[in-house]
């Protein structure tokens, strides 16, 4: 997808058949033509997936629709709503703006920007509202005096774009993109004639990669994230051959090349602290691999920071899978970072979903075109994500327990598993979105959740919620599971959502769940639970989930039963 | 000149997916289905991406069929 320009995609997403695809409903205003945006993402989204719909303001009316609790916008119910603001044409109307108006330009678009925000949140509070940030537009009115003159055009988009920060800390759906490296990687971004005749910002190839970027943060919204990274070592992580040049003499730290790979890794130990996993799938020895990090003092991965590290002479391919089925994540949530191109093409071949950048001949060159690829995006964090990689390494640690016992019972009552389960409280709303956002496999219904709407869920009575935090001898899992049922009526309630964390897949946490929900529904006299399973490709593993606890499927997907029929098996969670 | 109008032809094939598109310089926007105002944007910014050259906006707003097009192509290539 890195090269494809917009007439490629505009002819495979013609023919591409949609309709087993995810439904995702966009709608974007602007002010400016639109149009061309719209046909870019709506072709992406294909591309990427998804059944978009897409509903198109009337050029340059943001404002007017708004406010319109009837207008087209509101009726189409849009996930999300793309808001298209060009700078020049805030300087346009500058012109004509008297001399304490341009002097408070940004703090009266800002005004004009959250009214909007305030306006969807009311006539469709479910929407996420994108925006790019302002170009910082110079009409060189005062040249480099601009950051001491409040009539300075540039100092205002600045102050925009600031205020752009704090509008996102204030309202949790409402997210803003950068523009700024979008037309970096695009100069000329512009094209003075298609300004001029047809009122266009930025060239068609500007406003595709624009719609890539919201397409890639649209995915993360929905779900679709990279979680793991996936290293070769030689000539990727550190300059030379570990094997042949010894610990001491690869590449790595202040000199020459090995600045590149010192970059590198800084990066990769951000992204590992962001709650990425790191993954080693290196042809080496495995001790004479582990040598690098343990002897060579320039290494800034250290081998704690690698939840599976797999060094041996077998085929890469099959060592991607042993890190799947460990880590028991997608492989289109993996990327592969290797240098030598004849092994990124066996990955490819056999592993068609796992993300492979090809990577460029220069070490100096790795870091800049990782980043322009915009693989991490994500729509949330959770400072729980950077406990991610020691809840593997506790996971491997585990595995080789498993092993010694002879029942699984005993497996189980061994690792001393301590359960904690509630209703949602404010701490954990992050973490819950993010699961909702994130989960996949064990996902009932595969709703996805924002923080703002989680919020609203926790508030009402018409819902009764759950998370489980759960922890054992190895350490702490934190939150891994969340269920919303909703009262559909008096006796009846119905699981909105129900979704566990796959790590602790097998532990007993269906039961545990079960236990507890069965005593708070007996309390509040409701007789009946119902369900339903809503298949993606994803989420077979729990297909028969509700039929198990003892619910009768009633129609299609929906099942229903009552309380006292329960299925609750033994389980070993205190 | 019958390249040029070849080359063409395909750029109009791509632009308004229609493989059964034959241009002629009396071509006009009319005898075209989908060649609406935003179609056009696309068609000029795929001939000038096909032919490498940069028209002059106001040349652009002039043209009334495929002949005024070819014309202008043949004013910036090298005869």
């Amino acid at each position: 997808m890195d090269t494809m320009n917009y007439m490629t995609a505009r002819k495979l997403a013609k023919k591409k058949d949609t309709s087993l695809n995810i439904p995702v409903s966009v709608g974007i205003l602007g002010n400016y033509t639109t149009h061309f945006f719209k046909d870019h993402i709506r072709n992406l989204l294909i591309l990427s997936g998804y059944n978009p719909e897409i509903h198109e303001g009337a050029y340059d009316q943001t404002d007017i629709e708004l406010l319109d609790p009837d207008s087209g916008i509101y009726k189409a119910k849009s996930e999300i709503i793309i808001i298209l603001e060009s700078a020049l044409k805030i300087a346009d109307k500058s012109y004509a703006m008297s001399t304490e108006a341009k002097a408070t330009l940004a703090d009266h678009f800002l005004e004009v920007i959250e009214r909007r925000i305030q306006l969807i949140n009311t006539h469709n509070p479910v929407a996420k509202i994108m925006m790019f940030t302002f170009e910082l537009y110079d009409d060189n009115g005062f040249g480099n005096y601009f950051s001491k003159t409040d009539q300075s055009l540039l100092r205002q988009f600045y102050l925009l774009n600031s205020g752009l920060m704090e509008l996102t800390a204030k309202y949790t759906g409402f997210f803003v993109l950068d523009i700024q490296k979008i037309l970096f990687r695009n100069n000329p971004y512009r094209d003075a004639s298609l300004l001029l005749s047809s009122d266009l910002p930025y060239t068609l190839e500007t406003q595709f990669d624009m719609a890539k970027t919201a397409t890639s943060f649209i995915g993360a919204m929905k779900g679709k994230l990279k979680k793991c990274l996936i290293l070769d070592l030689d000539n990727t992580l550190w300059g030379g051959i570990i094997g042949d040049d010894g610990p001491e003499n690869i590449q790595i730290g202040d000199l020459g090349i090995g600045k590149a790979y010192t970059r590198l890794q800084q990066w990769i130990k951000s992204l590992k602290e962001r709650g990425i996993i790191l993954a080693v799938c290196s042809k080496n020895d495995e001790q004479i691999a582990k040598e690098a990090f343990l002897k060579n003092h320039n290494m800034l991965l250290q081998l704690e920071d690698i939840a599976v590290f797999v060094a041996n002479w077998n085929n890469k391919a099959d060592n991607i899978t042993h890190i799947q089925e460990v880590l028991n994540i997608g492989f289109d949530s993996m990327v592969f970072l290797d240098d030598n191109p004849a092994e990124r093409e066996i990955v490819r071949q056999r592993h068609p979903n796992i993300t492979v950048p090809e990577l460029p001949a220069d070490p100096a060159f790795y870091l800049p075109f990782l980043q322009q690829l915009d693989l991490f995006d994500i729509a949330s964090y959770s400072e729980k994500d950077k406990d991610r990689t020691r809840q593997y390494q506790e996971e491997a640690e585990r595995r080789s327990l498993q092993i010694k016992y002879s029942s699984i019972d005993d497996y189980l009552e061994s690792l001393t598993m301590k359960g904690d389960i509630s209703a949602f409280n404010s701490q954990d709303i992050p973490r819950i979105a993010q699961l909702t956002q994130r989960s996949n496999q064990y996902n009932l219904r595969t709703i996805r959740y924002t923080e703002q709407e989680i919020t609203a869920i926790a508030n009402s009575p018409g819902y009764i919620t759950y998370t489980v935090k759960l922890s054992d001898k190895f350490g702490d899992y934190g939150l891994i599971s969340v269920l919303v049922l909703k009262l559909v009526s008096p006796e009846e309630a119905f699981i909105d959502t129900w979704i566990m964390s796959c790590r602790v897949l097998k532990r007993g946490v269906e039961d545990f769940v079960l236990e507890n929900i069965s005593k708070d529904l007996k309390r509040l006299k409701i007789r009946y639970l119902s369900g339903e399973y809503i298949p993606t490709a994803k989420n077979k593993m729990v297909a028969e989930l509700l039929l198990k606890v003892g619910l009768t499927p009633v129609e299609k997907g929906i099942f229903k039963g009552e309380i006292k029929d329960f299925v609750i098996q033994k389980h070993f969670i205190q | 000149m019958s390249e040029i109008i070849e080359k063409l032809n395909q750029v109009f094939k791509d632009v308004f997916e229609d493989e059964s598109i034959s241009i002629s310089p009396e071509t006009v926007a009319a005898d075209i289905d989908t060649w609406d105002s935003l179609n056009h944007i696309y068609l000029v910014v795929e001939i000038e991406n096909e032919f490498n050259v940069k028209f002059e906006t106001s040349e652009v707003a002039q043209w009334k069929n495929v002949g005024d097009i070819i014309e202008s192509l043949n004013s910036r290539l090298p005869s």
